[in-house]
């Protein structure tokens, strides 16, 4: 499929009174047409920034130092971040869905406003048209009896009721790519996994790509087709969803598998915390990011700066000097 | 169909849901003192607009020799003042100068002074500072000096009621910037004003589709409130001569005129004042009353 979006050494910085936060330090990914990727990683690590910076919606204090994000042979970041252009992807060609349905409607105006806004203001669809449109959709997103609820307000919605009209807003104007911000955070596990059933489907349909962005290594399991760790601002490891949960290569992606329960496996095996707590964006050392909480720790970690992205085979690679493949083939790690 | 399933087997005590409108007149209504208030106001909107069918004379007639200074009788219900004329006409065509002064700087105030800090609170940063410590400048000085000061200067260029309006207008700009600023400060931080961004919404309609309506409850309430203050204020104004241009009638160059006979004809400057302080009265408690059925925090205690 051909690629849709590339993003090529992006940096987003925080200007903050205590120093220069790193909070997104240089990371590149793509996604091809009608793909599905997660980008997982733990609070803090940059992934909503870095979602946030593609769409230039980073406000003062941050700032996007550089980078480039290819869409459509353009150059994102080129645009103005208040200009039409920037506009006119937003919404229309790129969406996002936020994680909190609670409050990403506007609680003062109907669904219908706020579902037809955009497609009259992107499609330049006539108010009746909108509306109409706006029903479909509604029931496309699992809303039973769309067209009398249409009219109610956001708090007359449960959770997961809100974040299917966040779907079925950001379907509207059917975009190239939907990014889905920790989409299944503040909902209980079955309407999760409702919503990323019904993503799924939708995806499919509309022919759109998807970025699942989560730091739960389980939704991105069922549904991505290739996955990128981040830590501290950086990808750490990227690769098929195969090869994450298969063939572990970095040391926080081995770690954060272990601490995961799985239902196939034998009883009394004991989970396996990560050790430590995440850097401080602040100041933060040449050398890798992950050293103090390493147990895969080499030599040269401490003495070379942080690794840059190995290939190893196909399309995984990680960023590590450690040899971490003999200790992930035995049993005990797995 | 679902409705009926479910209170067959009994759960149809869910709390039935009220609606907002209903909650909101059970609140308001609740008190006594602001229905009286509201009672208040709109007998002043009658009067106000119907003057001529209410008022018994000619306002602006002079009386005969004779006529002046008379006590309250059945002819003249309220006397008449030195010139002969009827009082209770010329409270009741006061009534239209009050709301007429009251209504018109309000909505100029919050045309201009609402946008204003919607934007310093939206945008922040340098336009913040400038648009902001401007209105903190107009704000050093109280309203009825500034006021004054405007109103002085403008009499040059505009007449009468208008003089007035405009004073009072500036006058109150600062407090709609004011608490539109901090309004907009609050909720722009809301997850729906960064949602809208991200669906290509402009920065205008940003801030006044979405960010404007979710400040509309307590503005309603100043509006309320402020608008008995400039009554009040020109009022002030007129008893100190600036403002309407006499034969025309004010509450306030009414208490001026009566309270030269302060002793021999109460009426002349006790009905007028009573005028205002009821309608001042009236404004307050009704924008509290406002306030109060607005108000989310005191949604089931109220």
């Amino acid at each position: 499929m051909a690629e849709l979006l590339k993003v090529e050494n992006l940096k987003t910085q925080f200007n903050t009174e205590g120093g220069v936060v790193k909070a997104v330090d240089g990371i590149s990914y793509h996604i091809d047409e009608q793909e599905i990727i997660g980008l997982v990683g733990e609070s803090g690590c940059g992934k909503s920034v870095s979602q946030l910076s593609v769409m230039q919606l980073i406000s003062t204090p941050g700032e996007i130092v550089g980078g480039e994000v290819i869409f459509e042979g353009q150059d994102l970041l080129k645009y103005k971040a208040h200009g039409s252009e920037m506009r006119s992807i937003r919404g229309a060609k790129i969406a996002i869905i936020f994680q909190e349905p609670m409050t990403s409607l506007n609680p003062v105006l109907t669904i219908n406003q706020q579902l037809t806004e955009m497609l009259e203001l992107h499609l330049k669809m006539s108010k009746k048209a909108a509306r109409e449109r706006a029903i479909e959709l509604l029931s496309m997103v699992g809303i039973p009896s769309a067209k009398s609820r249409i009219d109610d307000y956001p708090h007359q919605f449960s959770g997961g009721m809100r974040q299917r009209v966040m779907i079925a807003m950001a379907l509207s104007c059917s975009p190239k790519i939907i990014i889905a911000d920790e989409p299944t955070t503040a909902v209980d596990v079955t309407t999760q996994a409702q919503l990323l059933e019904l993503m799924k489907d939708m995806v499919e349909r509309f022919k759109t790509s998807l970025v699942i962005v989560t730091h739960n290594l389980g939704v991105v399991a069922r549904y991505a087709q290739r996955i990128y760790i981040m830590y501290a601002g950086r990808i750490v490891e990227e690769g098929t969803t195969k090869d994450i949960f298969g063939k572990p290569r970095h040391p926080y992606t081995i770690g954060l598998l272990k601490c995961i329960p799985r239902l196939d496996e034998e009883e009394g095996r004991k989970l396996v915390p990560i050790e430590g707590l995440p850097p401080n964006l602040i100041n933060m050392p040449p050398t890798c990011a992950f050293l103090p909480r390493c147990s895969y720790k080499v030599g040269r970690c401490f003495q070379e700066s942080w690794p840059p992205l190995k290939h190893l085979h196909g399309q995984h690679y990680i960023s590590c000097y450690a040899n971490t493949e003999e200790r992930t083939s035995e049993p005990a790690a797995r | 169909m679902v409705e009926k399933h479910t209170s067959d087997i009994g759960f149809s005590e869910a709390p039935v849901r009220v609606s907002e409108w209903r909650r909101f007149r059970r609140v308001f209504f609740e008190r006594k003192l602001v229905t009286f208030g509201l009672g208040v106001l709109v007998l002043l909107v009658i009067a106000a607009f119907f003057a001529p069918l209410l008022a018994p004379y000619d306002p602006y007639e002079l009386g005969d020799a004779g006529e002046s200074l008379l006590q309250p009788s059945g002819e003249h219900l309220m006397g008449t003042d030195i010139l002969g004329r009827d009082t209770l006409s010329r409270l009741i065509y006061g009534a239209r100068t009050a709301l007429m002064v009251g209504f018109i700087s309000v909505t100029v105030a919050g045309i201009i002074g609402i946008p204003l800090g919607i934007i310093a609170g939206y945008f922040g940063g340098v336009l913040n500072m400038v648009i902001m410590r401007a209105m903190d400048a107009l704000m050093c000085f109280p309203m009825l000096l500034l006021a004054l000061f405007l109103a002085a200067v403008l009499k040059e260029y505009f007449s009468g009621i208008w003089v007035v309006i405009i004073a009072l207008s500036v006058a109150i700009i600062p407090g709609y910037a004011r608490v539109t600023h901090g309004l907009t400060l609050s909720i722009k931080e809301n997850d729906y004003i960064m949602a809208q961004r991200a669906m290509g919404s402009s920065n205008s309609r940003v801030m006044f589709r979405h960010i404007l309506p979710n400040a509309f409850p307590p503005l309603i309430v100043l509006v309320t409130m402020q608008l008995g203050a400039l009554i009040l204020a020109e009022a002030g104004l007129s008893f100190l001569g600036i403002g309407i241009d006499p034969p025309g009638a004010a509450w306030g160059a009414m208490v001026w005129d009566g309270y030269r006979y302060l002793a021999n004809n109460p009426v002349l400057w006790l009905a007028p004042g009573i005028a205002i302080a009821l309608v001042v009265f009236a404004f307050n408690i009704v924008g509290d009353g406002l306030r109060d059925a607005l108000d989310p925090r005191l949604r089931g205690l109220l």
